[in-house]
């Protein structure tokens, strides 16, 4: 089943298109990776294709009114945001917006849905804590149990585990591929190319606006493509686990 | 519910106290009956038509400034927002002077507040006209800024021109806001429009929550960031104009109640919305009772002593938030 079809999407910022003519999609049990260095067009992709941003092209989220799409995909933002000293039962709570008629209260079903979101990024411990006081690790992963809230068929995350330590950056993505299992289509951006090579069924590799290579890792993950996209000299080792990538070196 | 019973209560006991309080000495049972057209002619009139205005009129323009300010503060994600950023209030003002000083006050008995909220509706136009119907937040501010500092700007102007110092007096002691001596004229001339105004602001609960998450999180959850800047500048504009148009310039309401109440909301910017009504009322209803009880025969103005309890509560927020940082 297809979460997401996006077709020939250009973004542009002035006249230069960020997001040059891409195109993919989603089906369920996916877990995708989407790699590219700073500037490559991953956050406008994303965001394009959710219809965040003005595009040219065709995303079939996009053209969904914001209440059917707020039931369909969840959206975790590059910066993470708290505005107020809210408690972290509360803040995940807002994931379940979408679905409460106006001025409802939580119902069991919500109740439930938040629980199992705190449950997954093990916050349980943190539920009366407010979520403003936390570190920042801890306050990424309140805003992915947020999301998991929401509880969509599609989740899309623009660097979830980015300043998250090493267990819970593994933790996030072993939900992540979970989900995946369980049936969620899921579609991350990352920059840590051997979690990606592990935990994605799939990597999506971007560069200047363009998606340049599209396969599973052991595939797409080659020393030429590591050597023209990402400027990096770096040795690939095969574990059963997947490629293990260790950079050494630039190339000018 | 707690926060809901006691704000509530509060707010309803200062009313009661607003009625019963004032200069004539009107035994409650008296008054209580007075109110409904019962017994001494005297008590009816300073019951119905002094007392009871002054007393709504405390409530609705508290509601109307608490309102617009948690509403204002939670669609900018910050705590220093306040509902004159966006220049209705500074406009309505003007149009006030204006009337005051060219006289035309005194053309009929309600031309001063309709002066008022004519003024207070160029001024949305004009932002609108700004900052563009799919404006940015940001956008938005900056055009209210302008429209503030234009209507300051020709505010002092008309006081610089005015003809006489009787006149100009008069605009001075406008601008520093009051609910004494209105009619109930005053009251069902406000109330229809600040009505419209709660309404559009009270139904922003859902997406300013969602915007707790910043402004792309809360668009993925489904929230209208066009439709819901519309909302707020309407409300605004209605809430925030008609109170000034009816009691002039009452400042710090709206920056101090959703503060003061924000962490017994529990940070959630919905229930700080009809929270920071109440509190609102509550506050501007106990500000009028301490104008008529400190100095009842020297006149003195809601705004001056509303500033005068605000500027110390903002510095006990200055010392938290320090203790906070540090």
């Amino acid at each position: 089943m297809s979460l997401l079809h996006v077709e020939d999407l250009t973004v542009r910022r002035g006249e230069c298109p960020v997001v040059d003519r891409a195109g993919f999609a989603v089906r369920a049990g996916e877990c995708i990776g989407l790699i590219g260095p700073n500037g490559a067009g991953k956050t406008s992709l994303l965001r394009g294709a959710l219809g965040l941003l003005p595009f040219e092209g065709a995303s079939d989220l996009a053209a969904l009114s914001p209440r059917e799409r707020a039931a369909r995909v969840s959206w975790l933002p590059q910066r993470r945001e708290i505005a107020w000293p809210m408690s972290v039962e509360r803040v995940v709570a807002l994931g379940r917006l979408p679905y409460l008629a106006r001025g409802a209260r939580l119902g069991p079903e919500d109740r439930s849905a938040v629980d199992a979101a705190l449950r997954r990024m093990g916050l349980e411990g943190f539920r009366h804590r407010i979520a403003t006081q936390l570190s920042g690790g801890e306050q990424a992963r309140v805003l992915i149990a947020r999301m998991l809230a929401q509880d969509t068929p599609l989740l899309m995350a623009d660097e979830p585990i980015a300043g998250l330590d090493p267990a819970a950056q593994i933790a996030t993505l072993d939900e992540f591929r979970a989900l995946a299992a369980e049936g969620h289509g899921i579609i991350v951006s990352l920059h840590d190319l051997s979690l990606a090579a592990r935990y994605c069924s799939r990597l999506l590799v971007m560069q200047a606006g363009r998606i340049v290579a599209d396969g599973p890792p052991r595939e797409v993950l080659t020393s030429a493509l590591l050597s023209r996209v990402f400027h990096l000299k770096a040795d690939i080792f095969a574990t059963p686990q997947g490629p293990v990538i260790v950079p050494m070196g630039v190339h000018i | 519910m707690k926060l809901f019973i006691a704000l509530m209560t509060g707010t309803l006991a200062i009313f009661a106290l607003s009625l019963f309080v004032g200069y004539a000495a009107i035994p409650v049972p008296d008054g209580l009956a007075a109110l409904f057209g019962v017994g001494d002619p005297l008590f009816e009139t300073v019951m119905r038509e002094i007392r009871l205005p002054r007393t709504l009129l405390a409530a609705m323009v508290g509601a109307s400034l608490g309102l617009s300010g948690a509403a204002m503060q939670g669609f900018l994600r910050n705590p220093l927002a306040e509902p004159g950023l966006i220049g209705v209030s500074g406009a309505a003002a003007l149009g006030a002077v204006i009337a005051l000083q060219t006289g035309f006050a005194a053309a009929f008995f309600l031309a001063l507040p309709l002066s008022a909220l004519l003024f207070a509706a160029g001024a949305v136009g004009l932002i609108l006209l700004l900052a563009g119907p799919r404006g940015a937040s940001l956008t938005l501010i900056l055009a209210g800024i302008a429209v503030s500092a234009f209507a300051a700007a020709l505010t002092a102007l008309a006081l610089n021109l005015s003809p006489n110092p009787y006149a100009a007096s008069e605009i001075v002691f406008w601008m520093m806001g009051s609910v004494a001596d209105r009619a109930m004229t005053h009251v069902w001339l406000a109330f229809p429009i600040m009505a419209l105004g709660w309404l559009a602001l009270a139904t922003l609960g859902r997406g300013l929550d969602a915007l707790t998450l910043g402004e792309d999180a809360a668009e993925a959850l489904g929230v209208s960031l066009t439709r819901l800047r519309l909302q707020l500048l309407f409300g605004t504009a209605a809430a925030v104009g008609a109170a000034t148009a009816v009691a002039g310039a009452v400042g710090f309401v709206g920056l101090i109640v959703p503060h003061l109440l924000r962490r017994f909301a529990q940070g959630q910017p919905s229930t700080l919305l009809w929270a920071s009504a109440l509190g609102g009322a509550a506050m501007v209803l106990a500000a009028d009772l301490a104008v008529r009880l400190i100095l009842p025969e020297r006149d003195l103005k809601l705004g001056v002593v509303m500033a005068l309890v605000g500027a110390p509560l903002f510095l006990h927020l200055i010392y938290k938030t320090r203790r906070e940082i540090a």
